[in-house]
């Protein structure tokens, strides 16, 4: 998404050309169109607008795209931290979002 | 064929409650054997979409188990995963029910669908539809072709507003604790240990945090490209600070009030700005961590100097607003 960005430089997305064999999935299923497909292969276009959902990495068949993927939620991650704390992890679930 | 029809569909509102369908094989319009088999999560109000946006048309709708929740949250928690699907298809008997061997899955299920591995588990292969419903039928007419324009996601003014209503109601629970907070404060010395006194004072100290909220989860979001800063936390403190300069003027009786009320607002809707995260689709993992570690202690001091401002003007008042 060219119109709203979040932070700059922080997401896990690593892409490994070498691995890449240019099926495009990555291209189809990333709602921000990070990727790109050129002369066979995919292209990282917009590193900074990855979202870090997972999408591209569970649908590349070779492996060739590692992120560690998960919401960026910030009740999610606060329980998270919560439910880390031994007395409190009775009260808090670690995925306590968008239920 | 009607026959059929009638016994695996129409069963649409028999789930267990209002926003949840029984997953499996629902008909819309009249289907045959060669109709496309679209694939969705069981929230009742998506697939009340889906039939509004498909309506006139013939396919089949695979409704699978994601308890309630849309497909976008329900991928990111796996609930909407392969396994998942390729169950479905199994128990419905869908290769009986069609000669195709295709599914079209909503794009926003990709974060917890690999398509490529659908094919081993249930001998259907599946192809990422547009990620909204509307653009559904031009996808179909298109032979299951979608342009970019149809994979990208898109943030406007009504969405960004509506989620937020999702988020007042989440946070009912934790306004109802502030307001408990705001009363307990207020009886230890700002509301002048009257009980009129109490009641004004804590209203008002809760009012300022009401305004910090909404400032958080309304003022934020709709002019969310406006404020030059990237952090939502950051947004919310900038907002907070100017509403709570408003409040100030109007409320405050000395400066010490003032400051705890323009603190206290900012603090509140730095919070909740930062929440509203949750409900967007575009932050990430990395980056709302990073503001959370950098702005929660800025909030958390922020919330002890204005109570502390607050209570030490009721205590020492005026001698407080000479000593320095
Ligand atoms: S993790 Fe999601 S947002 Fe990031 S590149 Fe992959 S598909 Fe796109
Ligand atoms: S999904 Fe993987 S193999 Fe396919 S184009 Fe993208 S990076 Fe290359």
């Amino acid at each position: 998404m060219k119109e709203f960005r979040h932070l700059e430089n922080i997401v896990t997305l690593e892409y490994h050309p070498d691995k890449c064999v240019g099926c495009g999935a990555c291209t189809t299923v990333c709602p921000h169109g990070v990727f790109n497909q050129e002369n066979g292969k995919a292209l990282l276009a917009d590193r900074d607008g990855c979202m870090e959902c997972g999408a591209c990495a569970l649908n590349c068949p070779t492996r060739a795209i590692v992120v560690r993927s998960g919401v960026g939620c910030a009740q999610a991650i606060l329980y998270g931290w919560l439910s880390a704390i031994p007395f409190l992890r009775r009260l808090f679930v670690p995925d306590a979002c968008c239920s | 064929m009607a026959d059929r029809i009638g016994a695996i569909s129409v069963r649409l509102g028999i789930g267990r409650d209002n926003y949840r369908i029984a997953p499996g094989l629902y008909a819309l319009g009249e289907p045959g054997a060669a109709s496309p088999v679209l694939v969705t999560c069981n929230f009742k109000l998506t697939v009340d979409l889906l039939r509004r946006e498909l309506a006139g048309r013939a396919l089949w709708l695979l409704v699978v188990e994601t308890y309630g929740i849309n497909v976008w949250c329900a991928a990111g928690k796996k609930s909407f995963s392969t396994e998942e699907i390729a169950g479905r298809v199994r128990a419905a008997g869908l290769e009986k029910v069609v000669t195709h061997r295709r599914l079209i899955l909503p794009q926003l299920a990709a974060p917890g669908v690999a398509a490529q591995k659908l094919r081993k588990l249930c001998g259907f292969s599946g192809v990422f539809g547009p990620v909204r419903a509307d653009d559904l039928p031009a996808f179909l007419d298109a032979d299951m072709h979608a342009g970019p324009e149809m994979r990208n996601v898109e943030f406007k003014l009504a969405e960004r507003l509506k989620v937020a209503l999702v988020e007042v109601h989440g946070a009912r629970k934790f306004m109802g604790w502030i307001l408990a907070a705001c009363f307990l404060l207020a009886l230890l010395g700002p509301g002048g240990f009257s009980f009129a006194g109490i009641a004004g004072a804590g209203a008002g100290a809760f009012g300022v945090a009401l305004a910090g909220f909404l400032t958080g989860v309304f003022i934020v979001p709709a002019f969310l490209r406006r404020i030059p800063v990237r952090a939502f936390a950051a947004k919310g403190l900038i907002a907070g600070a100017l509403m709570g300069l408003l409040l100030a003027a109007i409320l405050g009786r000395a400066w010490p009030e003032k400051t705890a009320a323009l603190m206290a607002c900012a603090a509140f809707a730095s919070w909740f700005a930062m929440h509203y995260t949750g409900s967007t689709p575009f932050t990430s993992l990395s980056g709302v961590d990073r503001e959370m570690r950098r702005y929660m202690p800025v909030q958390a001091v922020l919330i002890v100097f204005a109570t502390m401002f607050w209570l030490a003007w009721a205590w020492w008042g005026d001698s407080v607003t000479r000593g320095l």
